[in-house]
């Protein structure tokens, strides 16, 4: 039998946010930030990737995130019983 | 019709819906007046929270400063774009699950203290009057440049339009009329960028123009860009800029952690239903933002692209009539210091003859593609949606900090609720007064202090509301010294730069190469470790308020 204690929910939720915020941080810190200029060695259509993280790319990526995180979390509710009426 | 009629005509039909909505969304109770019953739809929660959060300057002046910084203007994207990432994961679905109606309510509660409250309630003044009072010039500005009436006037009509709808309706009529500002600010920014960018690359979506090749045969239009850049002087448009990596990196952070600890844009997420629908809407509203936001950089870079290959090296007298119409703003200036007849734009001062207002970069963006008048117009309206958005979004935090915060939790805890919601009317009422006082008369020092609204909501705000939902060990002790030291620290280093000794403010002399607006990164690390020591030192939380934590932890409580 599974654990479903609030212990354990908040466990999987920590977890979760954990890997999400540090695919945030690749992309926009270390794509962005500390390793754009040897990115930008590589062209990716007519950008230079480390530019195009900065300018489009972590932006994006950062909307997907959400939702990526809106449905892990809604998937957890039910599973652990929490989740709302 | 003559652009100036169309404006009237655009903009008065935008301000007739914003009233009727006003008139529709009346709010009857605290409830609505402070958190619109919560009871807005996410979606429609996503909306207000994108027009909330875009001011004036996202609007008018973001691309410009973009264009003019290349690959540094970057910070602003992810900076002002990354906060709701943290918002959505770390903050937003469990302060909804907390339930109460304003930032310094929660503080209070969890760090059980009258004196946390007090604290975060005179930051959550500063910090929103800092910002409102930008939007009230903003407002003054746009009325002035496009319908021909003085600032005054304008600040005045934006003042009247924010007066009716957030002293009436309070949150419950801000979110709806923000709803609808959205619409109009979103359309009237993309339609422009559309047709600059078909004009320059072929493509109509800007986000893909941006990295596509010129129609005029040129190659990738950044390459170009890049190439006019340095063959005028300038430093590659994607190369790297004039500030350091380390800045850039504390800026961003700063700019990233400051949205995620504003007042007026956690608020919105107490309005939602429920805690699945705070974490839904914080990604609505990014994904609404980010819409602007991706396009913004490729209006920046079509705009540079082509005022470099239209103006310069151009004989003034066959310039395009953009500019001559633009130049009576001064907003673009010629000056034919070697009285050639041509427009040479340099990097180099003495050579230069060109001299651009960053802001032009969007507001002439309709002329410069052709585009019939009334698009003109509703770039007007457009910028008047994304100022008054935000400055209700603002008063309605000032309003209920003085009226819930000081008079109904501090002063007077017997207050009725009729009569907390008068006062709550008339606190929004005076904020629009003063707010619209410095907009027509602005303090000089407007455009410096808004790196401490950002720095001051990171510095004090974000640290002990995260401490406060994932650490239970934090004790009121060290969450006011953490609040304290962590506000201290960074405005005595704006205040030290921008005020005491501005002819100090360089990189040698900051610390460790961090400017002013970065600043706000570190207050926030110093705020988070004081605010950890002192709790070891400290008596732990008491059990309600352990319990308290437990609680907005979950969505709801497991059935025993």
């Amino acid at each position: 039998m599974s654990d479903k204690s609030p212990q354990e929910y908040w466990k999987r939720n920590i977890r979760y946010v954990g890997i999400l915020l540090t695919i945030w941080f690749v992309v926009s810190y270390l794509f962005g930030i500390l390793l754009v200029e040897q990115l930008d060695t590589i062209r990716f259509f007519g950008f230079k990737l480390g530019f195009w993280f900065a300018q489009q790319g972590s932006e994006v990526i950062f909307v997907i995130l959400i939702f990526v995180y809106v449905r892990l979390m809604n998937k957890l509710d039910q599973e652990f019983d929490v989740h709302e009426e | 019709m003559s652009i100036l009629v169309w404006t009237w005509i655009i903009v008065g039909l935008t301000f007739a819906l914003y009233i009727g909505i006003a008139i529709w969304s009346r709010a009857k109770s605290t409830g609505d007046f402070y958190v619109a019953a919560k009871s807005v739809h996410p979606l429609a929660n996503g909306m207000a929270t994108a027009a909330d959060w875009m001011s004036a300057a996202s609007f008018i002046s973001m691309a410009g400063l973009i264009a003019f910084m290349g690959r540094d203007g970057s910070m602003y994207l992810m900076g002002w774009t990354g906060g709701y990432v943290l918002l959505a994961m770390l903050l937003a679905p469990y302060l909804r699950k907390f339930g109460k109606y304003t930032v310094p309510d929660f503080v209070a509660e969890r760090y059980y203290s009258k004196v946390a409250r007090v604290i975060a309630v005179v930051c959550a003044i500063f910090v929103s009057f800092t910002y409102v009072a930008g939007q009230m010039r903003g407002v003054g500005i746009v009325f002035s440049r496009f319908l021909e009436v003085d600032i005054t006037t304008g600040v005045i009509v934006g003042m009247a339009i924010v007066f009716f709808y957030a002293v009436m309706g309070g949150m419950k009529g801000i979110t709806y009329t923000q709803v609808a500002q959205y619409v109009v600010l979103i359309i009237a920014y993309l339609i422009p960028a559309i047709f600059i960018s078909i004009l320059l690359t072929g493509n109509p979506i800007p986000q893909l123009g941006f990295g596509s090749t010129l129609s005029d045969g040129g190659g990738y239009l950044l390459d170009k860009l890049d190439g006019l850049s340095t063959q005028l002087g300038f430093a590659a448009y994607t190369g790297r800029g004039a500030k350091s990596m380390i800045d850039v990196f504390f800026i961003t952070a700063a700019l990233m952690v400051g949205t995620a600890g504003l007042p007026h844009v956690i608020i919105r997420f107490f309005t939602v239903p429920k805690v699945s629908d705070a974490r839904k809407s914080a990604g609505y509203a990014l994904l609404f933002i980010a819409i602007l936001y991706t396009t913004a950089p490729a209006v920046a870079a079509f705009a540079r692209t082509n005022m470099i290959q239209t103006l310069n090296d151009k004989a003034y007298s066959e310039a395009p009539s953009w500019l001559t119409n633009w130049e009576k703003t001064k907003l673009i200036k010629f000056e034919d210091k070697n009285n050639d007849g041509i427009i040479q734009y340099r990097k180099d001062a003495d050579q230069n003859e060109l001299t651009i207002d960053r802001d032009i970069m969007v507001l002439a963006n309709p002329e410069i593609a052709k585009l019939p008048n009334w698009v003109v117009a509703l770039v007007a309206a457009g910028g008047l949606a994304a100022a008054l958005s935000t400055a209700a979004g603002l008063l309605l935090v000032i309003s209920t900090s003085i009226s819930h915060d000081l008079i109904k939790n501090v002063i007077a805890r017997d207050t009725s609720e009729k009569k907390e919601l008068t006062y709550a009317r008339i606190a929004a009422g005076f904020a629009v007064l003063l707010a619209g006082y410095f907009g027509i008369n602005p303090p000089g020092f407007v455009a410096q202090v808004v790196a401490f609204a950002f720095g001051l909501a990171a510095s004090s705000f974000f640290p002990i509301i995260i401490l406060g939902i994932f650490s239970k060990k934090t004790s009121k002790e060290g969450a006011i010294s953490g609040m304290i030291i962590g506000i201290l620290l960074t405005a005595g280093y704006i205040i030290y730069f921008k005020f005491i000794n501005p002819t100090a403010n360089t990189a040698e002399h900051w610390w460790f190469g961090i400017s002013p607006e970065g600043i706000g990164t570190l207050g926030m690390v110093v705020n988070f470790i004081v605010a950890i020591v002192v709790s070891k030192f400290s008596s732990a939380p008491p059990d309600d308020v352990q319990q308290l934590i437990e609680d907005i932890r979950i969505p709801r409580e497991t059935r025993a």
